[in-house]
C-alpha cells in the first residue's frame, strides 16, 4: 500500500491515516509503559529478599541517582564531563554541613540543601564553562573538581579534611521512622527519593526541553540554524543534573552518617561515568541497570581481588565501546539489535 | 520606500591573509527570487554563511528588512526571520523525520522552553509539523529515522526544517545537490511552489534550475561580485561565460 | 630572596622538562588525529616499570635501560595502536575516552598485580647523584640531567620537526589533514609512527620520574591529569606549545608551592584553568 505522492487527495485517507501514526507515536512514547515497574518491583524485592545486604542497597541506590544525574547532561544532551564529583560532594557537604554546624537534622531540608548549594555551583560553572567543548571542556572540569577538593582541604576546619566530618545524624523521616543499623529505614527512604527525583528527570527528558538536549546532542549546528538558546539549554540541563548529584550526595551523607573530601576523587567522576556507559546512556534505565552491576559486582569481586575487579571493568569498558556503541560485532547477533534499540532515547 | 528584505553593505571576510569576501553589495526586495551562482570556491556558501551569522563578518553589514543585524548570533538572526539549509545535509539522522521538523517548530513556538510538559502534548506543533511534511509528501515517513531515508528524499526534510522556521528569508544552499537525477523533481517542485512572499536566496549549479526559478542572479567570482543581472543579461554576458569555461580547465576542487 | 627565585627556576625547570618529555607524544597525537588518549600515563608507568624491571633483573645500567624503555615500550605501543585505537578515529570523543580509560584500569591492574601497590625506587648510577656545583650554587645532580635530557630532546624533537621530510609530513598532516592526505600523505602510516614515538617518550619520561616522583601504578592516573592540563594549555599538535605549557604550569606548580606551601598545590591548575578560558585552544593552538 504506497501513500504515493502523485496522486490527488482520493488518497486523503491514507494521509490521515499515516498523520495519525505519526502523532500517535510520539505521544504514546511519553506514557508510562507497564515495563517500567519493573526497577522498582526488583527494588522492593530486594528490600525484603536480602534484608542483610541493605547498606549494600542503599549504596546503589545513591549511585543510581548519580548516574542518573550524568544521564541528563551526557546521555541527553551529549556533554562529556569529568568532574561530576564536584555536585556530588557539594550535595554531601552541604547536607553534612546542615546538621554538623547548624544543628538542623531533619533530613529533607538536608537534600534540600544539598541540591541546593550543588544547584548553584552548577548553575555558576555551567554559565562558564559551557561554553568550551573538546579537551578545553575536559580539562576545565576536571580542574575545577580538583581545585575545589584541594580548597576543602584548605579550609579544614570547616570541612574536617581528608579525615572528614562524622556524627551527620539525620533526625527521624518526618519525625516518626528511625533508622536502624541493618539500614532498613535508610534503603526506603532513598528508594523513595529516587522515585520521586527519577519522576521529574523522566517528565524532562520527554518534554520539549528535552528533545531539544537530544537535538543539541545529535547536531548542535542545527540547532543552531534553529535559533535554538544552546547555551542556556545546556546551563539549564546542566543546573539540574547538578542538583540531582547533590541530593545523591547529600543521601550519601545522611545515610553514611559521615562524609569526606573522597566524595571530590576523579575515582567517583570515572565510577558513575563507568556505571553510566555500562548501562547504556541517554535512557534513564542505564543508570539503574549499570549502577546495579557495577556495585553488586564490585561487592563480590573486589573484595576477593581488587586487582581483577579493576581489570574486569577496564576490559569491560572496552568491550562495551567497541562492541555495543560502536557495533563492532556483526549484526547476525540479535543481541545488538535489541541493545541499539536501548539507544534511541 | 520601504527596507530591502535583505540587504549586504561592503562585506568583507578574511581568514588571516586570505580574503574570501571583498566588499560585496547584494539587495534583496520582498519576495525575491534570486540565485548565487559561481565557479567552485567562489565564496557562494561563506556568503550564505556570513548572512545567517555561522561566520562572523570581519566588516560591513547585514540588514534584515531595514534592520541591522551584524553583530547578532547565528540563533539570534534565526529567530528574526532568517532559515537556511546546508549543502550537506544538516538533519538528527537518528531522529525520525516528524521529530526533525518538531523540533524546529518548538525552537520558533518556544514550546522547547517547556520542561514539564510532555512533547507529544504539544499537540498544535505536532499539527504544523504533520502539515509541513504533508505539504511534502513525507508523511509516509515520518516515522522513520532520517538516516533510513534516501537521500533525495532527506533533502526534502532538509528543506521541510528551512520551512518549518516560518522565515521571511530563506536561503537554499544547493537543494538539489547530490540528490539522483530520478528525485530532483521532488525538490525543483518544492522550490517552484515557495509561498511568493518568502524572500529566497538559492545558490545553484545547474543552470536549468536557476533560469526556471530566478528572477534575478548574482555572479559571484573569487569572493567578490562580478556582475548581477536578469537571466538573460546573465546568459549573454562573456564574462560570466568566461570564468565558467576557465573553471573547466581549473586545477583540482579543494 | 634571589636565592629562592634560583631555586624555583630550577625545580620547575627540571618538573617541566618531565613534563614536556611525556607530554609531547599526547599533544602530537591530540593534533595529528584529534585522539584524546587518556592512556597516555599508562604508557609513562609502563615505561617506569620497565626501567626498573630491566636494570633490577638483568642489571642493566640506568642510561641503557632509558634507551631500552623508550624502544621496546614504543614499538609495544603499535600493537595497541593498530588493534584498538585505529577502531577509534573518528568516533566522538566520549568513545574515546571511555576506551583509554579503560586500557588505563587494565594496565593499573596488571601492574599492581605484579609489582604490588607500594612505591619502587630505583638506583640511580653515581655520578647522576649527588651534587653539582654551578656558579655560587649547588644543585642535585639528577636535576639537572633531567633538565639537559629535556633539552636535548627539545632540540632533537625541533630539528626532527623542521628540518626532516617527515616532520614536514606531520606538520602538514596536522594542519590539515583531508589536505595532507588528497596530496599523498599516509596520514594513517604517520600516526602509526608518531603514536610509537609519542609512547616511547612517554616512557622514558616515565622511567626518569622514578627518582623524581616514585612509581606506583597509580602513577597512570595521577600524573595523567597534569599531563592533560600541558597539553591543553599549551596548543595540541605544537612542539612549542607543549614546552611553553609546560615551562608555565611546571613554573607555577613550583612557585605555588614554594611560596604557598598547602595552598600552592592550588596553583597549577588556578594558572590553567585562567588560561584554558581565554585561550580555549592553548597558547599556541589553533582556532
Amino acid at each position: 500500500m504506497d501513500a504515493n505522492k502523485s496522486l490527488p487527495s482520493s488518497a486523503g485517507g491514507e494521509i490521515a491515516v499515516e498523520r495519525a501514526r505519526g502523532a500517535g507515536l510520539l505521544v504514546r512514547r511519553d506514557r508510562f509503559r507497564p515495563a517500567e515497574a519493573l526497577p522498582w518491583l526488583a527494588a522492593l524485592a530486594a528490600f525484603f529478599i536480602f534484608p542483610n545486604q541493605m547498606v549494600l542497597g542503599n549504596q546503589t541506590l545513591i549511585m543510581i541517582l548519580f548516574a542518573l544525574s550524568l544521564d541528563l547532561i551526557l546521555g541527553y544532551a551529549g556533554i562529556v564531563t569529568l568532574g561530576h564529583a564536584a555536585f556530588f560532594g557539594l550535595g554531601a557537604y552541604g547536607a553534612a554541613l546542615l546538621i554538623t554546624d547548624f544543628g538542623w537534622s531533619e533530613p529533607i531540608s538536608g537534600l534540600v540543601c544539598g541540591a541546593l548549594v550543588a544547584a548553584i555551583a552548577g548553575f555558576l560553572s555551567g554559565w562558564l564553562l559551557l561554553r568550551y567543548r573538546g579537551l578545553a571542556f575536559l580539562v576545565l572540569t576536571l580542574s575545577t573538581t580538583i581545585m575545589l577538593q584541594q580548597s576543602g582541604n584548605l579550609f579544614r576546619d570547616f570541612t574536617g579534611g581528608y579525615d572528614g566530618i562524622p556524627g551527620v545524624n539525620i533526625a527521624p523521616l518526618f519525625g516518626h521512622f528511625d533508622y536502624d543499623i541493618y539500614g532498613h529505614t535508610y534503603y526506603l527512604y532513598c528508594l523513595g527519593v529516587l522515585l520521586i527525583v527519577f519522576y521529574c528527570m523522566r517528565r524532562i527528558v520527554y518534554s520539549p526541553f528535552g528533545r531539544a538536549l537530544v537535538g543539541i546532542r545529535e547536531n548542535i549546528d542545527r540547532m543552531n540554524a534553529l535559533g535554538s538558546p544552546v547555551h542556556w539549554r545546556l546551563v539549564v540541563a546542566y543546573t539540574i543534573s547538578a542538583a540531582v548529584a547533590g541530593i545523591a550526595g547529600a543521601l550519601f551523607a545522611q545515610t553514611n552518617a559521615f562524609v569526606t573530601l573522597g566524595v571530590f576523587d576523579f575515582d567517583q567522576s570515572a565510577a558513575v561515568l563507568v556505571m553510566l556507559i555500562l548501562g547504556g546512556a541517554g535512557w534513564l534505565y542505564g543508570a539503574f541497570i549499570g549502577a546495579a552491576l557495577y556495585m553488586v559486582l564490585q561487592n563480590e569481586l573486589a573484595k576477593a581481588s581488587p586487582a581483577f575487579w579493576q581489570f574486569g571493568i577496564g576490559l569491560l569498558l572496552i568491550g562495551v565501546v567497541l562492541f555495543v556503541r560502536r557495533g563492532t560485532l556483526p549484526r547476525m547477533l540479535n543481541v545488538s539489535r535489541l541493545l541499539r534499540w536501548r539507544t534511541q532515547p | 520606500m520601504t527596507a530591502a528584505a535583505l540587504e549586504i553593505r561592503n562585506l568583507r571576510k578574511n581568514f588571516g591573509a586570505i580574503e574570501v569576501a571583498s566588499g560585496i553589495n547584494l539587495a534583496l526586495p520582498h519576495g525575491a527570487r534570486h540565485a548565487l551562482i559561481g565557479p567552485n570556491g567562489a565564496g557562494k556558501t561563506t556568503l550564505v554563511n556570513l548572512i545567517t551569522g555561522r561566520v562572523r563578518a570581519s566588516s560591513g553589514q547585514v540588514l534584515l528588512d531595514g534592520e541591522e543585524i551584524t553583530s547578532l548570533s547565528q540563533a539570534a538572526r534565526t529567530r528574526r526571520g532568517i532559515a537556511r539549509t546546508f549543502q550537506v545535509n544538516q538533519l538528527f539522522r537518528n531522529l525520525t523525520v516528524l521529530e526533525n521538523i518538531y523540533l524546529a517548530i518548538g525552537e520558533r513556538t518556544g514550546a522547547c522552553n517547556r520542561l514539564w510538559r510532555s512533547a507529544g502534548g504539544e499537540t498544535a506543533v505536532i499539527e504544523e509539523a504533520l502539515d509541513h511534511l504533508q505539504s511534502l509528501a513525507l508523511v509516509s515517513d515520518a516515522c522513520r529515522p532520517v538516516r533510513e531515508l534516501p537521500y533525495g528524499r532527506q533533502r526534502l526534510v532538509e528543506i521541510a526544517i528551512a520551512l518549518a522556521q516560518q522565515p521571511k528569508l530563506l536561503l537554499l544552499d544547493e537543494p538539489a545537490a547530490g540528490v539522483p537525477s530520478s528525485e530532483s523533481h521532488l525538490i525543483l517542485d518544492v522550490i517552484s511552489q515557495l509561498d511568493p512572499n518568502i524572500t529566497v536566496l538559492i545558490i545553484e549549479h545547474d543552470m536549468d534550475v536557476v533560469f526556471r526559478f530566478a528572477k534575478r542572479i548574482t555572479v559571484l567570482a573569487a569572493g567578490a561580485v562580478l556582475t548581477e543581472g536578469t537571466p538573460d543579461e546573465i546568459s549573454a554576458d562573456p564574462r560570466v561565460r568566461a570564468i565558467y569555461l576557465g573553471e573547466k580547465r581549473e586545477a583540482p576542487r579543494g | 630572596m634571589v636565592n629562592t627565585i634560583v631555586s624555583i627556576l630550577f625545580d620547575g625547570l627540571a618538573w617541566a622538562m618531565f613534563l614536556f618529555i611525556v607530554s609531547i607524544g599526547l599533544s602530537v597525537t591530540m593534533g595529528l588525529m584529534g585522539f584524546v588518549n587518556l592512556a597516555h600515563g599508562a604508557f609513562a608507568m609502563a615505561g617506569g616499570y620497565l626501567v626498573l624491571t630491566t636494570m633490577s633483573a638483568w642489571g642493566v645500567p640506568f642510561l641503557a635501560a632509558l634507551a631500552i624503555t623508550f624502544v621496546v615500550v614504543g614499538a609495544a605501543s603499535v600493537l595497541f595502536e593498530r588493534a584498538l585505537y585505529a577502531r577509534l578515529y573518528g568516533a566522538g570523543e566520549l568513545d574515546q575516552v571511555l576506551m583509554t580509560i579503560g586500557l588505563t584500569f587494565m594496565a593499573i591492574a596488571t601492574y599492581t598485580y605484579f609489582y604490588g601497590p607500594l612505591t619502587h625506587a630505583v638506583r640511580i648510577p653515581d655520578y647522576l647523584a649527588g651534587q653539582i656545583t654551578i656558579g655560587a650554587r649547588s644543585f642535585p645532580a639528577y636535576r639537572v640531567f633531567l633538565i639537559v635530557v629535556g633539552a636535548a630532546l627539545v632540540a632533537a624533537l625541533w630539528y626532527g620537526f623542521d628540518r626532516t621530510n617527515i616532520g614536514a609530513k606531520i606538520r602538514a598532516s596536522v594542519d590539515n589533514r583531508r589536505m595532507a592526505q588528497s596530496v599523498g600523505i599516509d596520514v594513517d602510516l604517520l600516526f602509526t609512527i608518531t603514536f610509537a614515538v609519542g609512547s616511547g617518550l612517554a616512557a622514558l619520561g616515565g622511567g626518569l620520574a622514578i627518582q623524581l616522583l616514585g612509581l606506583t601504578p597509580n602513577f597512570a592516573i595521577i600524573y595523567l591529569v597534569f599531563f592533560l592540563l600541558v597539553v591543553a594549555v599549551g596548543g595540541s599538535g605544537s612542539i612549542w606549545g607543549t614546552l611553553v605549557g609546560a615551562l608555565v604550569l611546571g613554573m607555577a606548580d613550583t612557585a605555588g608551592k614554594y611560596f604557598f606551601s598547602d595552598a600552592g598545590t592550588f596553583a597549577i591548575y588556578a594558572v590553567a584553568v585562567l588560561i584554558l578560558l581565554f585561550k580555549p585552544t592553548g597558547l599556541y593552538g589553533r582556532e
